[in-house]
């Protein structure tokens, strides 16, 4: 469960980009974070993975303030996350295999093992046959689903993405959302943050929106 | 995950960065090496220069001269007090008789003593301290200058106070160059490291965001220095090995127009152990002060 309470965030020199938002995500919900951009979507997703601190209020993960957290024990909570966020895309030096292989290098994953689960992650989305590609040669809706399989490939309870349909033909970001209604259906807890809400109106999300950093009820 | 395996994940990262980008890392090993070099190559020559005075040295002596109307008595009295001293290795008497034949016998000179009516020389003791510091050479110069039955004392520690003199000051030059430049070798790492997490700031970013710890972040950097500390330490080995090749024989054959015996050696195993643990250190150091100013904490891009 993952509970914002009176959070506001202040950028340094800026306005503020979230106002006094409470509101609790539920274990194993589909939730849909909408509203313009710039209304403090990306803000919110990053303060659940300690990307970014409230300036007041706290945010807790499965009862942990994240605010409270140590800087050593921060590594710890991202990686019981998956996360799709757009800074942090592909790495283009390196094969789609390899890219999805990060997160397990990070854990010291042994190497036979994380193969297995590399390329069980690919098949999940789907792009097991692109395994030997680099990140330039795919499509925009190719390297998102890399993305997202970098993201699941720890098994995380919890996933978030940040805009995952942005800039994707239709057809692709239909894909991509049944995929992760897919997810859902297997009991992870999705938090989607993006302002074409219709694709995920079909599979029964809760949908919250946010305008200049508040809350719409 | 163990522990080793961790460490030589980040091992074999830092090999294939330094192996990815041959010319850059063979540049900075040069850079490396040049800076190391130089002292090295000053150290190990002190060095054989310092075995050289340790052996000439070996037999250092002080030259005591009795007074010419020294009595039996008193020249007894005195070689009583000389054996009794423990700072005095060995003793010798040289007779007046015996130092005027030794002075014949020398080329040159016997026509000289020929002339003589009446021997000029006096009796001595030839004393060998057993320390060769230049402060008991001193302290021994002092206390039997002022015995009375003697009348002149010589003292062949000139040459030998001036060279450990020189010698000292040698090492003192070298070990200032050698902080100079083990300064450089740290910068230059420092600056390497800085280029490389400039340009590695994106996949830095997805690693912590991905759940990696600072320290496995910072790893492979650590790794990257100390590798190429110890590649700029092997460079600098080779190249001392090769300079001392070359200047060897012409130090030797300017020695041994003064009669002295030098034998050139080195680097020997200890001093090019010493050479590439402190490259290696130094390369290391440099990364993490690089590391401690450059990485920050956030994935934030
Ligand atoms: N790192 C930052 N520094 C300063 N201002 C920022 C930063 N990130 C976002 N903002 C500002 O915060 C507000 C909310 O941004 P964001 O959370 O990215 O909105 P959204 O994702 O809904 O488009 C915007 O006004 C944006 O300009
Ligand atoms: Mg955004």
């Amino acid at each position: 469960m993952i509970r914002f309470d009176a959070v506001t965030k202040r950028y340094p020199g800026g306005q503020e980009a979230l106002s006094g938002v409470t509101t609790e995500i539920r274990h194993g919900e589909l939730l849909v974070l909408a509203g313009h951009s710039g209304a403090g979507k990306s803000t919110l997703l990053k303060l659940i993975a300690g990307l970014e601190t409230p300036s007041s209020g706290s945010v807790s993960v499965n009862g942990q303030d994240i605010g409270r957290l140590k800087a050593t024990q921060l590594p710890y909570l991202r990686r019981s996350l998956g996360l799709v966020m757009q800074e942090h895309r592909l790495l283009l030096d390196r094969s789609v295999f390899d890219n999805v292989m990060l997160p397990l290098l990070v854990t010291g994953e042994r190497p036979q093992d994380a193969s297995k689960r590399v390329r069980a992650a690919l098949e999940r989305v789907g792009m097991l046959e692109h395994e030997r590609a680099m990140p330039v040669t795919l499509s925009g809706g190719e390297q998102q689903r890399a993305a997202i399989a970098r993201a699941i490939v720890n098994r995380p309870s919890i996933l978030i993405a940040d805009e995952p349909t942005a800039h994707l033909d239709p057809a692709y970001a239909r894909e991509i959302a049944a995929l992760f209604r897919d997810f859902h259906a297997a009991g992870v807890t999705l938090i989607l943050a993006t302002h074409d809400d219709t694709l995920f109106s079909p599979y029964g999300a809760r949908r919250i929106e946010l305008a200049r950093g508040k809350l719409l009820s | 995950m163990s522990a080793l395996y961790v460490q030589r994940m980040a091992l074999g990262q830092a090999s294939r960065r330094l192996a990815g980008k041959p010319l850059s890392t063979l540049l900075s090993a040069i850079v490396i090496a040049i800076a190391l070099t130089l002292p090295a190559l000053g150290y190990v020559l002190i060095d054989n220069l310092a075995g050289l005075a340790r052996g000439v040295s070996g037999q250092p002596e002080i030259s005591l001269f009795l007074k010419l109307d020294a009595t039996p008595e008193q020249t007894r009295a005195l070689e009583a007090q000389l054996r009794a001293d423990s700072r005095i290795a060995a003793l010798r008497f040289v007779p007046r008789d015996a130092a005027l034949k030794q002075l014949a016998q020398r080329g040159g000179f016997a026509e000289v003593t020929g002339l003589l009516t009446d021997n000029p020389l006096p009796d001595a003791f030839v004393i060998e301290p057993r320390s060769e510091n230049p402060e008991a050479f001193e302290a021994l110069r002092r206390d039997y200058a002022a015995a009375p039955q003697i009348a002149h004392l010589q003292l062949d520690s000139g040459w030998v106070e001036r060279l450990h003199a020189l010698i000292d000051l040698g090492r003192s030059a070298m070990l200032l160059l050698g902080g100079i430049f083990a300064a450089a070798l740290v910068i230059v790492t420092f600056n390497t490291i800085r280029l490389q997490i400039l340009t590695q700031r994106h996949e830095i970013a997805v690693l912590l965001l991905l759940g990696a710890t600072r320290d496995f972040v910072r790893r492979p950097f650590l790794y990257f220095g100390a590798l190429q500390g110890l590649l700029g330490g092997l460079l600098a080995w080779g190249s001392v090995a090769a300079l001392l090749r070359l200047v060897a024989p012409r130090l030797e054959g300017l020695a041994q127009r003064y009669s002295i015996v030098l034998d050139i050696g080195g680097p020997h195993l200890p001093e090019v152990l010493v050479l590439l643990v402190t490259a290696t250190v130094l390369g290391w150091l440099g990364a993490a002060l690089s590391v401690r100013r450059h990485l920050h904490d956030g994935p934030a891009d």
